[in-house]
């Protein structure tokens, strides 16, 4: 059975949606969706393991080799991802029976978590696979799963955002397949090995310039850089919270990976001639200050902690285009921590939203005296995305800043610690209104009941989220050694 | 043409129509370029149930667009911000396909690479004359999986979308009047004759796929295509009698355990994930077997899929008239 694996990882999420859809009644439908998420939760363990230990593992489809058949390969770089994907979505997922009860009606729910595995087998599907048009099927998967999930928001305006984005995607979507299409009338090929190594022949032809083009600008706009980012603030804000935190803590992270995947391991990092790589660097640079200077003006916590991701994944793409082995690592543990710290803030708000119904900035007003547990989460989580030491979201800004260092390129880091500071300004104003805040007299008045902490259900998984933000800002020797093994395997295909 | 059409008129039910135009002629251009299955699809798809689904949408949102209110300078910003950016994607991909290998060339590397065994090996190692069929069912057979998955998560989000009313049975009695089909008596025995003949079709091409074009999903449309005609003339509470919506669920997600555990099976039977050579003592035989059950699970939730997309959508309308 371990020969399976690979396989296992997608198709027991895959399999496990349908049968939610039979079970049909929300809590047997939640505990099946948490045992299937568990399970492919040890299976990615697994996988990272045996690929640390007998290197890349190739799966043949139906029997068929590759190229003819579909291939799914596990590199260190996929089995790093497909960690982070099935870890976050099986913690969120814990918490989602108690997080969607005020969100969305009892008679829906199990629909929910049909949807919420697709969207979960969709991404995992994404990552495990070495095909490239099984990534426009899985990326259909996922995509449209999200869509729904987007709509099941209580706020009307949660219809017409999930439609925006349904467009914007498909558009990205669409920017892809163009691509692919390309690709294969050039090299004959789907399989991405095959395709990279059929590629170089061809490679100064027009059509394999706007191959690239195509495919890098539709996984843009699904990773949202900047400037095509305008779509994730509104999904973020008004898709029903347990959505969002699993939203910014995965979909996001399997873009960049697409990226890294198409930029270094099909194209090669020296295609188009160090051009993609500036590129990438200014709009990295731009998304961390447009994106946080933004942010810092919200009225609505959660839309505000949106923005921050929009400049987080900036720093993402500041390290792919820093194109050394130090600057894809750093990308690759910010990939690892920036999930852990959103997925714990955005878990924190569902607390709120739970108990409050809102995240207004005026709602937070002396909160801490009702929700201590929750507030002190978002403390943690909140420095930990400042990036202050012995949380991770440290170790990641620090090897960024080196990278940058020992590129040469000193006004980047400068630039990355700067950035950090407007960080800085827009979790503090958050605490400080929780902590420092007078409540507003007309929310909490005699009339209504006075506000208690997050339920249990929601509080636990929180806080394993937010142990682990501490836990691997102090241990850091998973991610680290994860991130760069496979930061060299990448940059040693590249040469 | 056909499509500058669509996107000028503001009659939605004539950019409907022009829309089922457009799905048969690029069909036709399918043909002429020799890709029968696909042109198959598209006549099916494209000229066939896209029409009808969006018909019922027209049901719930009205015959035509509104025009926008908006100042006339922001409209007019958007309009040149909208043709710059049309002009560099269109620039761009006449540029990719300058260098792209001529059309019909024997020499091109689409024709030269992993093309070459699906032509030549496929009838030995699969055993069926359809090589389109070959190649969706079992040499990319996970994909043809990925797909019939999206066409689940796509009816599965319709349904979280819309009432979940539509699965509580209604008695007759409550029925609200008000479909005028009732008295185009001509539409409805036409109909009658024609029903039958469509689903008999659909059948045909379900197990015809191997020899033929054809297979599970333009099975699944067809099949669809009638229900949904016979519900449009005899309104959703006749066809919610003869088909359970809450069946039609358990359907819809049955086709795709079929095709997962047709894959979980010839896992255990010793083989890799859907390797069909697995399932019975002869690799070719085990192959057959294999893409009928597939192609079985393929047809039942496409079907299943698309009916209760329609049925989620013309539920609303009639919910939507009741309260008027």
């Amino acid at each position: 059975m371990l020969d399976h694996l690979p396989i296992l990882q997608v198709i027991v999420p895959l399999l496990a949606a349908p049968a939610c859809l039979l079970l049909n009644k929300p809590r047997i439908s939640w505990l099946f969706a948490c045992f299937a998420a568990v399970i492919s939760l040890l299976i990615s363990a697994a996988l990272l393991n045996q690929v640390q230990h007998s290197g890349v593992i190739s799966y043949m489809l139906g029997g068929w080799e590759a190229p003819w058949g579909i291939e799914y390969r596990i590199d260190l770089l996929s089995a790093y991802v497909l960690l982070i994907v099935s870890a976050i979505g099986t913690i969120v997922l814990l918490a989602a029976n108690t997080g969607i009860r005020n969100e969305i009606d009892e008679d829906k729910q199990s629909l929910f978590y049909v949807l919420y595995l697709l969207c979960m087998a969709g991404l995992l599907g994404i990552v495990a696979t070495g095909d490239i048009f099984n990534v426009f099927v899985f990326l259909e998967i996922s995509s449209l799963a999200t869509y729904a999930l987007v709509a099941f928001g209580r706020d009307r305006r949660a219809l017409l955002t999930a439609y925006q984005y349904l467009i914007v995607g498909t558009i990205g979507a669409t920017f892809l397949l163009m691509g692919i299409g390309l690709l294969y009338s050039l090299t004959g090929t789907l399989n991405m090995q095959d395709i990279a190594n059929r590629l170089p022949l061809v490679s100064e032809t027009s059509t394999a310039y706007t191959a690239f083009v195509f495919m890098i600008v539709g996984v843009a706009l699904k990773l949202a850089l900047f400037p095509l980012h305008l779509w994730l603030p509104n999904t973020y804000t008004y898709a029903p919270s347990i959505v969002t935190a699993f939203l910014a803590a995965t979909a996001t992270k399997v873009a960049i990976y697409l990226l890294i995947r198409l930029h270094f391991s099909i194209f090669g990092d020296d295609f188009g001639g160090g051009v993609i790589q500036t590129v990438f660097i200014a709009l990295g640079l731009l998304s961390v200050f447009v994106a946080s200077t933004v942010a810092i003006k919200q009225p609505n916590i959660k839309r505000l902690f949106a923005y921050s991701s929009v400049a987080q994944i900036g720093y993402m793409i500041i390290g792919i285009g820093i194109g050394t082995s130090l600057g894809l690592q750093g990308t690759l543990l910010h990939l690892f921590n920036h999930a852990l710290m959103k997925g714990a803030l955005f878990l924190a708000l569902a607390a709120v939203v739970y108990r409050i119904g809102s995240t207004d900035r005026a709602c937070f007003n002396g909160l801490a005296k009702h929700m201590p547990w929750t507030m002190a989460a978002v403390v943690i989580a909140g420095l930990s995305l400042i990036g202050v030491p012995l949380t991770v979201g440290f170790i990641s800004k620090w090897y960024l800043v080196l990278a940058s260092l020992q590129s040469g390129l000193w006004p980047v880091a400068l630039l990355i610690v700067i950035g950090s500071l407007l960080a800085v300004y827009y979790v503090w104003t958050l605490v400080e209104s929780a902590y420092f805040g007078k409540a507003d007299p007309s929310l909490n008045s005699a009339s209504s009941p006075p506000i208690k902490e997050a339920p249990l259900g929601l509080l636990i998984p929180l806080w394993i989220l937010v142990l682990a933000n501490v836990y691997f800002g102090i241990d850091t020797r998973l991610p680290l050694e994860a991130s760069a093994q496979a930061a060299n395997m990448l940059m040693g295909a590249g040469q | 043409m056909t499509a500058i059409a669509i996107a000028r008129t503001t009659d939605l039910f004539a950019a409907v129509m022009l829309s089922g135009i457009y799905g048969l002629v690029s069909a036709s251009f399918f043909v002429a370029l020799d890709a029968v299955d696909v042109a198959f699809t598209e006549a099916a798809v494209g000229a066939g149930i896209f029409p009808l689904l969006m018909l019922v949408v027209l049901g719930v949102t009205g015959r035509y667009e509104k025009t926008a209110l908006k100042p006339q300078k922001a409209a007019l910003m958007k309009k040149v911000a909208v043709v710059i950016t049309m002009v560099i994607t269109g620039g761009l991909l006449i540029l990719g396909t300058m260098d792209m290998p001529a059309f019909g060339d024997p020499e091109a590397p689409a024709q030269q690479h992993v093309n070459i065994r699906y032509i030549e090996q496929s009838p030995e190692e699969i055993g069926i004359p359809n090589m389109v069929t070959s190649v969706l069912a079992s040499y990319r057979g996970y994909d043809t999986l990925g797909e019939v998955l999206v066409i689940f998560t796509a009816a599965m989000g319709v349904l979280a979308l819309f009432s979940s009313q539509l699965f509580v049975t209604r008695k007759l009695s409550v029925k609200i009047k008000k479909d005028d089909m009732h008295d185009h008596n001509v539409l409805r025995i036409v109909s009658k004759i024609l029903i039958p003949l469509i689903l008999l079709f659909a059948f045909y091409v379900q197990f015809h796929g191997e020899y033929g074009p054809g297979g599970g999903f333009q099975a699944g449309v067809i099949f669809a295509a009638g229900i949904i005609l016979y519900t449009m003339l005899y309104g959703l509470d006749k066809a919610r009698q003869v088909i359970k919506p809450g069946v039609l669920r358990v359907l819809c997600a049955l086709g795709v355990f079929i095709y997962g555990c047709t894959g979980v099976v010839s896992m255990l039977s010793g083989g890799n994930f859907l390797d069909y050579s697995v399932l019975a003592s002869d690799p070719i035989i085990g192959q057959h077997l294999g893409i009928l059950v597939i192609e079985l699970g393929v047809g039942i939730t496409i079907a299943a899929g698309m009916i209760l997309i329609f049925f989620a959508f013309s539920h609303q309308a009639e919910s939507q008239l009741g309260e008027e």
